[in-house]
């Protein structure tokens, strides 16, 4: 019971906070290249504008993908707040971005599917680290069960900083910030016009807005979970983290997506492994 | 909600001399800095709401206007910028030209000068915002 009150109260939190933290991260944007920067509520004003505004369904799948899409990625972060099971939440966070790449696939657009191309891509940089990250907490405490994670008596930190490092690198995919926000960007001036999202119009885009504020709490969370038994340090962590990862993306061009593969897969397999295998070892 | 606190444009370039985009650009500079009124520069006609033009109409770039047009999501509003986007200007007599923008696609907002000043670009989105407003009205109560 208590389960369920948690998932729901976590659902419908996130859209507030997620939402506040691009409008926070949009203002320290703007200071940092020395502008004011839009009002702290902006991303709320692109919202609900975008739902008032005409949807252009191109074909019968495409906003149903879209939805498909927002269903799995609300369910991974219910999931995560009602303390299931860790790599559960992963990968119906995994089936959410399938879902948005076969939406940007059924279009004839070829920026479109150029920015899906490069999604999958993405998918295959980003995920082995984010599946190692679950098993790292598995081999600290013992559990995939979020539950126990959270309610354990010591913080994986402590088990897995490489693990964490490899995760921070990753989170810059993830959280679509330059140098690798190939597929997709927050900002206008790219060769791929929009990439994954330039078909989407009017709701069907503040759909996909939604379902980015969804994951980007998802991966927070998932910070806070190497902090878990002391939540002040875990809050913490994460604002630092996050504040990086807006300092990441103001002083970084874009990369090339063999750049991007290569260096995550070799972050992985040194910090992800490297750790796991040491705490294999000497545990 | 109201349209007006996000308004998101995207500029094209007809036959300009560059003078009007160099000033369009200069708006999303610090000194001007237009993202204090929610506005991006986004570069995708199906993401915006306000199309700004610079540059007359010449026989290559008239279907290219007319599908940036309807690509646009309703309300959509579209401003022309600098004499040239106005009325031709001194390309006018050219032998491929056109004339303004109003010639293939309605235009809500005519921003004069040569080149016009980022002040009064900004000022012609902000009039594009009210025109956007009413159509949002209209296309709520019809
Ligand atoms: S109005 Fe003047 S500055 Fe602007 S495009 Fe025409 S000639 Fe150039």
């Amino acid at each position: 019971m208590n389960a369920w009150i948690w998932g729901i109260v976590g659902i419908l939190l996130t859209p507030v906070v997620a939402g506040l933290v691009g409008g926070i991260d949009r203002v320290i944007t703007a200071k940092m290249q020395g502008r004011m920067g839009p009002p702290v509520l902006q991303p709320f004003y692109d919202v609900m504008k975008l739902f008032s505004k005409q949807n252009l369904v191109l074909n019968r799948f495409h906003h149903d993908l879209v939805i498909c899409s927002l269903i799995f990625t609300v369910a991974a972060v219910g999931l995560l707040f009602a303390g299931e099971n860790l790599l559960m939440c992963i990968f119906a966070l995994v089936v959410g971005n399938v879902f948005l790449v076969l939406a940007a696939y059924s279009t004839n657009s070829p920026y479109s599917m150029l920015g899906a191309d490069r999604e999958l891509l993405q998918m295959l940089a980003a995920e082995p680290m984010i599946l190692l990250a679950a098993v790292g907490i598995y081999m600290a405490t013992g559990t995939f069960d979020i539950n126990l994670i959270a309610s354990g008596t010591h913080s994986a930190i402590q088990y897995l900083p490489g693990v964490f490092f490899g995760l921070i690198y990753v989170l810059t995919i993830k959280l679509r910030k330059s140098p690798f926000d190939l597929s997709t960007s927050h900002h206008a001036h790219q060769e791929l016009v929009k990439g994954l999202s330039t078909e989407f119009a009017g709701p069907s885009l503040a759909l996909f807005e939604i379902i980015h504020w969804y994951e980007t709490v998802f991966v927070m969370a998932l910070i806070y979970l190497f902090f878990a038994s002391r939540p002040i340090v875990g809050i913490v962590a994460v604002l630092i983290v996050y504040f990086l990862e807006i300092l990441i993306d103001n002083i970084n061009a874009r990369v090339k997506w063999d750049l991007m593969l290569a260096s995550a897969w070799v972050i992985t397999l040194i910090f992800g492994l490297g750790n796991l295998m040491l705490l294999f070892i000497l545990k | 909600m109201s349209i007006k606190k996000s308004p998101w444009i995207i500029h094209y370039d007809g036959s300009s001399c560059n003078g009007c985009d160099i000033e369009v650009l200069a708006c999303l500079t610090p000194l001007y800095d237009i993202e204090r009124f929610g506005i991006i520069n986004v570069g995708n006609p199906k993401h915006a709401d306000i199309l700004l033009i610079t540059g007359g109409v010449n026989q290559q770039n008239k279907t290219v206007i007319k599908n940036l047009y309807d690509q646009m999501a309703e309300p959509k509003a579209v401003v022309a910028i600098g004499a040239c986007a106005c009325t031709g200007h001194f390309f006018a007599e050219c032998y491929n030209m056109l004339g303004g923008v109003d010639t293939v696609i309605p235009v809500d907002v005519f921003v004069p000068g040569c080149a016009a000043r980022p002040e009064v670009i900004i000022d012609g989105v902000v009039k594009a915002l009210a025109v956007l407003e009413k159509k949002q009205q209209e296309k709520v109560t019809a």
